[in-house]
């Protein structure tokens, strides 16, 4: 993939019509210009809401673009943020109707109550979503910025740190769940200097978009939370290793770390302390396996991302020999609110050994596709019907995907269990990075097997012969089954490899690629028997070979 | 007697090569910065042929036979030049299930067309992402830079016929 999409060229500067006025705005339109709507022309709106803006003299009026506003699914969106009202669908060319709004608006006009989408979600890592310009320095401090990082350097030990996030119960979300004040005391102890630390924006599987959400909505709360993962792991360098297709978001991060730099908030003496911190970017060039944190390793030292076997674990011996902690975006993006709203605020929300809260991707046959942001332990009825809207069509619930191609498939029965990283495991699942993709009948459960099957054998990096030869395997027996050319015998052998790979291979793509076929055979056993035994597929997705009649 | 070392010239005196060799001076030419050279070469020719990818090799003190695993490993680089557009088809879960599969179909019966292919007149070419994390647009592709949803098969055809 050479082509950048739209996002990726230059973006313009701001339409601002703040200069204007003194004091606070009477009115504001807020244009969410993450990927989703920025493919609608977005940006566009924005231009064109300050234009009308400016000519009907509104000069107590704020235009501005936002981060993800979260319905995604009803995008472009506008909101005022004044009254919580949201326009969605907007067009570049209809704008007329919010400008009425934004004239009409007077100061005592109340919050109008909010849907279930908005109502039902905690948030942390997004807490700024939809409420700051993504690039804007003085946006981000304005809400509450750098508190945590002043407050850390100037107030408080790194061991204070890290155990401010050890009683949060923060664990890694990026789907394994490793506690994160853990993995910080680990690389603080560690032997041996520089130490580094490492942001994971490499986002594969398919069906996820948190962090790109994230990174395009609020980046210098990335860049916050690694700083104070610096101080507290005693690191002086970083990097974010970030997907290359995801050209806004590197975009705004490229720019709000130049920024940040500038007001001294990395580099040497931040906030004019001694400590000393700083980050560059590094792109993914489209290789699944470098999620997996010593092939990402490789990556960034410049070779092909291949795993190698753990321990030495990175905390030990990571990136060039050097300690190394390495989090994911939604880890790092917590990190500033728990220091600021403390431990126990955090550590309340949540469900057993969950705690906090999780971010979503709601996506596949849902009503309100978009990001959420939730408490451990919503029952998946909540996620999926209160906040994701129910089924398109109103067709049948079938199944929820999560934990991409490591994950499983959850099925109807199951939706009243909670969301959290045991729950899910006990189920057969996996958390993973927090893609949930809905299905309804129709789609046909082998097929999606398959379909896992067909990614993890393309995305393995061939290192180790059981991925390599096994995920391979497993895709062409699965195959035969969808051509309805596959005998109960395959099955057998089927699941026997799976067994297999599961145990014997490197790194989390291999032992994690037969859980689709885990879970679609615990719950849908029989959608494998009739493509077996009865040679239909139910769903009527696969293409079912015409049986050749002998003598 | 150590040879002294000698930064290669670039291939030839094409400007672009300006933009690789600056790419790798700021992370100090070393090998570590292989993959973000690839990156720019892609960036500047559409592809990466067997002159960037010596030159790049050359100048970073990376052995060819490195070079060419790397290029080759990553799915993000090319080492063929690109049709006059691209269309690259997203082809993450919620696209799979949105109708990924017919887009695909689509394009393979009305352009002769398929996956990492470009047309035999070299005017589209077809590429596949693992996911865009356009979900919400699902199925999703993007033709010439420019993201697309909601997509159907009659419609992209239609388009990339146009043009």
């Amino acid at each position: 993939m050479s082509e950048m999409p739209a996002a990726a060229r230059p973006i313009r500067r701001r339409v601002i019509t703040e200069e204007v006025h003194e004091g606070p705005a009477r009115a504001s339109a807020y244009v969410c210009e993450a990927a989703s709507c920025m493919s609608a022309q977005a940006h566009d709106i924005t231009v064109r809401l300050g234009e009308l803006v400016g000519e009907a003299g509104l000069s107590d009026v704020v235009v501005k673009r936002v981060g993800c506003l979260g319905l995604c699914a009803a995008g472009p969106l506008v909101q005022i943020p004044q009254t919580g009202q949201l326009f969605e669908r907007v067009r570049p060319d209809a704008v007329a109707p919010i400008v009425q709004t934004l004239k009409k608006l007077k100061p005592t006009d109340k919050p109008k109550p909010q849907v279930p989408f908005f109502a039902k979600q905690v948030r942390s890592a997004t807490e700024n979503f939809g409420l700051v310009d993504p690039e804007s320095l003085d946006d981000y401090v304005e809400r509450g910025g750098y508190e945590a990082l002043r407050r850390a350097l100037s107030e408080m030990t790194s061991a204070e740190v890290r155990d401010e996030i050890t009683r949060s119960g923060l664990r890694g979300r990026g789907g394994a769940g490793y506690p994160t004040g853990l993995k910080w005391t680990t690389v603080a102890k560690a032997q041996g200097s520089p130490k580094y630390v490492i942001c994971n924006a490499d986002e594969g599987d398919p069906g996820a978009f948190m962090d790109r959400s994230v990174l395009e909505s609020d980046p210098y709360r990335v860049l916050e939370g690694m700083a104070i993962a610096a101080f507290a792991v005693h690191a002086s360098e970083g990097y974010i290793y970030c997907r290359a297709e995801y050209p806004l978001a590197v975009a705004r991060l490229r720019t709000a770390i130049r920024n940040a730099q500038r007001a001294g908030f990395l580099g040497q003496a931040i906030a004019e302390t001694a400590f000393s911190f700083d980050v560059q970017v590094r792109l993914g060039a489209g290789a699944f396996v470098c999620g997996e944190e010593t092939a990402l390793i490789a990556s960034v030292e410049g070779r092909r991302g291949t795993p190698r076997p753990r321990p030495p674990y990175p905390a030990v011996s990571g990136l060039w020999g050097r300690p190394t902690l390495i989090n994911n975006v939604e880890t790092f993006a917590n990190v500033p609110t728990i220091l600021r709203r403390g431990p126990e605020w955090y550590a309340e929300i949540g469900h057993g050994k969950s705690r906090g809260t999780k971010v979503f991707a709601l996506a596949g046959r849902i009503v309100n596709t978009g990001l959420v942001e939730v408490p451990m332990g919503m029952t998946l009825r909540e996620i999926v019907f209160d906040i994701g809207g129910g089924i398109i069509g109103g067709r049948p619930f079938k199944a929820v995907q999560t934990g991409g191609p490591s994950g499983g498939c959850i099925p109807a029965q199951l939706l009243d269990m909670p969301v959290d990283y045991e729950s899910l495991i006990e189920v057969g699942s996996f958390i993973g990075s927090g893609g949930l993709i809905v299905m309804d009948d129709t789609s046909c459960m082998v097929d999606v097997a398959r379909y896992f099957q067909d990614f993890c054998r393309d995305e393995s990096c061939g290192k180790c012969t059981p991925c390599r030869v096994g995920t391979t395997q497993m895709y062409m027996l699965l195959d035969q089954i969808t051509r309805g050319t596959a005998t109960l015998d395959d099955l057998a052998t089927l699941e026997r490899l799976a067994g297999i790979v599961q145990k014997t291979a490197l790194c989390g793509l291999g032992q994690g690629a037969p859980n689709p076929i885990f879970s679609t055979l615990r719950y849908f056993r029989d959608e494998y028997m009739a493509h077996i035994v009865d040679r239909v597929c139910p769903a009527g997705v696969c293409t079912i070979e015409p049986v050749e009649v002998t003598a | 007697m150590p040879i002294p070392y000698k930064k290669p010239a670039a291939p030839n005196d094409d400007k672009r090569w300006k933009i690789v060799e600056t790419r790798m001076r700021r992370l100090g030419d070393r090998p570590q910065a292989l993959i973000e050279a690839l990156h720019a070469a892609q960036e500047a020719f559409g592809f990466l042929d067997t002159d960037a990818l010596e030159y790049v090799g050359d100048t970073l003190g990376v052995p060819h036979s490195r070079v060419y695993g790397v290029a080759t490993f990553y799915s993000f680089f090319t080492l063929k030049p690109q049709g006059e557009h691209t269309c690259v088809v997203c082809t993450g879960t919620a696209c799979y299930i949105n109708g990924a599969r017919e887009i695909l179909a689509g394009l393979d019966r009305a352009l002769q067309v398929k996956p990492k292919e470009t047309t035999a007149d070299g005017k589209v070419s077809v590429l596949t992402a693992r996911c865009l994390g356009a979900c919400s647009l699902a199925p999703a592709v993007i033709v010439d830079g420019v993201a697309m949803g909601k997509v159907t098969a009659g419609e992209l055809v239609a388009q990339l016929e146009a043009m």
